[in-house]
């Protein structure tokens, strides 16, 4: 069984076919990309996933448990995380803090019990700290601990919205065009870190990405996709001589 | 200057970063106590003013400044709160008990107004809510057999640990009251602020979106939100009572609202000094104006006290869009960098929460 199976998603808006009729696994511990033009419906699979829009037809199975009817909130709990296109981050918090709202899942406690503060609430906090602090270290991100994001640069952003979807804890992470707006070594960085939390971690990744070499050198698998509709599946390299895909990108040539 | 090494989580964790900290906040609390010794009846009455102004502040900034969700009605709540206490009063019901069951009911209201609430953000939401802060007007009329209508209502002394309190006889004694009722306050809030109900609030008023995408059951934090910050409303709403002696609908008018929001927007947005600092100016300020204009001149003009009033506030928002305390923490660290502090070091941080800034 694959740790996500998606069957004939389909999302309409209107008359327009967002996403149309596309079908495919992720397995465990894989990487997986999905490339495609400027509307092809990458994101829009995200936000179908995440729960943010509601499926027209179709099926989205993650670990044998078919979530189209869950709610947006409760993605995070079953082990899914994301980050956002256009960081989402909470900006008049530090990225200490960021990262401990990713934790919010595994709170025990209840909104009582935290204006006492008990000790199970101190304990707790020990144990969220803990977490984030192996995220801190995992990504570099000591120097900006105590920094409001509102004054960070993009960069640092980016990554700080890869460290919150982290410290969800999840099995698949989502990510939304992670070295959009990076310099050359960022996205490098972006690369290795990807490498370590599908090897180190055992994360799955489905990610959305434009930086083709980005692509080619940490996925297992990359779907190309146009219009909303599949139209290539397989490695990065096969993918990319595609003649459909090549088709969607530069268009074809007028003969004679 | 001071760096702070943090060596175990619980630096982080406990409420004051470090026994430095702790001794100046312990201060302040020594001499509150102290304050009836050193003040005279009419100016330790203003003192209970500013400190149930502060209650109805932190309940305010609960929901707008750390939730994100305007409210341009909370008189009302204040209101629950005062008439359930006179209620109760009446009934015979100890202070101990009819005071956080004043808190309570406003709590209860403000969890049960949340449910159409939580459809609206921004100006929509500061809309509806400054529709129910003119309805609670009429309904405190309509509920003549319990509010005394236009007549309004009277409530005496109250009874604490056998000894009968009233703001009039020993003010000191009252005015005690409201301290340890601010100082539990406070001590909650703090501690709301530094567990995940209290980082859940902020994710929701930085990015509803985000917050949703973490987990956060947006619609459930922010009743909690509504209820929390109506329950501490409506425990100044008691205080009020008490303070007041005698009231009717008037002294709920939507004006009462507007202050209470102008009142932390002023202290600063976004933290608990904000509502104190704001009851303080709000509490306050206005005397002074008036002590200060009749040494200039003895003949009152109409209006003008009022004026140099609102013009004073105005330019605190305009200078500082962080209130107050905004500008604390710049004076703080001005002097603890001195001399390396420069003038654009605060260039970055001068941006609006989500709340005023319409969404």
């Amino acid at each position: 069984m694959s740790l996500l199976e998606i069957r004939n998603l389909t999302k309409s808006f209107g008359g327009v076919h967002a996403v149309d009729d596309v079908s495919f696994d992720v397995e465990e511990g894989e990487v997986f990309t999905i490339v495609g033009p400027n509307g092809a419906g990458k994101s829009t699979i995200f936000n179908l996933m995440s729960r943010f829009y509601d499926v027209t037809d179709g099926t989205i199975k993650f670990d044998g448990r078919e979530i189209t009817g869950l709610r947006s909130d409760e993605i995070a709990g079953i082990g899914i995380a994301r980050t956002f296109q256009n960081i989402e981050l909470f900006d008049h918090s530090t990225v200490l803090q960021n990262l401990l709202v990713g934790r919010h899942t595994k709170r025990k406690t209840s909104f009582i019990e935290n204006v006492l503060f008990t000790p199970r609430v101190r304990a707790e906090e020990r144990a969220h700290r803990r977490a984030a602090e192996d995220v801190i270290e995992f990504l570099d991100l000591h120097a900006y601990r105590n920094k409001m994001i509102a004054g960070l640069p993009y960069g640092v952003r980016k990554v700080v919205e890869i460290g919150r979807a982290l410290a969800c804890g999840p099995k698949l992470l989502l990510l939304d065009e992670p070295a959009s707006g990076l310099s050359v070594e960022e996205t490098q960085d972006v690369a290795f870190w990807i490498e370590d939390m599908q090897k180190d971690m055992g994360l799955t990744i489905l990610m959305v990405e434009h930086d083709m070499s980005l692509v080619t050198q940490v996925s297992d698998r990359v779907l190309a996709l146009n219009n909303g509709q599949m139209l290539s599946m397989g490695t990065s390299e096969e993918v990319q001589s595609d003649p459909k895909v090549i088709e969607a990108y530069l268009g074809v040539e007028e003969v004679g | 200057m001071r760096i702070h090494f943090k060596t175990k989580y619980d630096d982080d964790i406990n409420l004051f970063e470090d026994g430095r900290k702790m001794f100046w906040y312990g201060l302040l609390v020594v001499l509150a106590i102290l304050l009836p010794f050193m003040l005279d009846e009419y100016l330790l009455g203003e003192a209970v003013n500013v400190l149930i102004w502060a209650v109805a502040g932190m309940g305010l900034m609960i929901l707008a400044g750390h939730t994100g969700q305007a409210s341009l009605g909370h008189g009302a709540f204040l209101a629950c709160g005062a008439y359930m206490e006179v209620w109760l009063q009446n009934k015979g019901v100890p202070f101990l008990l009819s005071l956080p069951l004043a808190g309570l009911f406003a709590g209860i209201v403000g969890a049960i107004v949340a449910i159409p609430a939580l459809k609206m953000s921004g100006i929509y939401l500061a809309i509806a809510t400054l529709a129910m802060g003119v309805i609670a007007e009429d309904v405190i009329i309509l509920l003549e057999p319990y509010t005394g209508g236009i007549d309004g209502v009277f409530l005496g002394a109250f009874t604490l640990f056998g000894m009968e309190i009233d703001r009039y006889i020993n003010p000191d004694k009252f005015y005690w009251t409201c301290l340890g009722v601010v100082i539990i306050v406070t001590f909650g809030y703090a501690n709301l602020l530094r567990s995940s109900t209290g980082r859940a609030f902020m994710a929701i008023r930085d990015s509803e979106i985000s917050a949703r995408a973490m987990g956060i059951n947006v619609a459930r934090f922010k009743t909690i939100a509504f209820g929390l910050s109506c329950f501490v409303t409506g425990l100044a709403g008691a205080l009020l009572a008490h303070y007041m002696g005698a009231f009717n609908y008037e002294a709920f008018l939507i004006l009462i609202s507007i202050q209470l929001l102008l009142m932390i927007v002023v202290g600063g947005m976004g933290s608990i000094h904000g509502a104190f600092f704001g009851a303080a100016v709000v509490g306050f300020l206005p005397q002074v104006v008036t002590m200060v204009r009749e040494v200039v001149t003895t003949v009152a003009i109409p209006g003008l006290d009022m004026g140099i009033f609102a013009l004073i506030l105005i330019t605190i928002i305009i200078v500082e869009p962080l209130g107050l305390y905004g500008r604390w923490i710049k004076i703080r660290i001005w002097f603890e960098l001195f001399p390396l502090a420069r003038r654009d070091m605060f260039r970055r941080n001068k941006s609006y929460l989500k709340t005023e800034r319409m969404k």
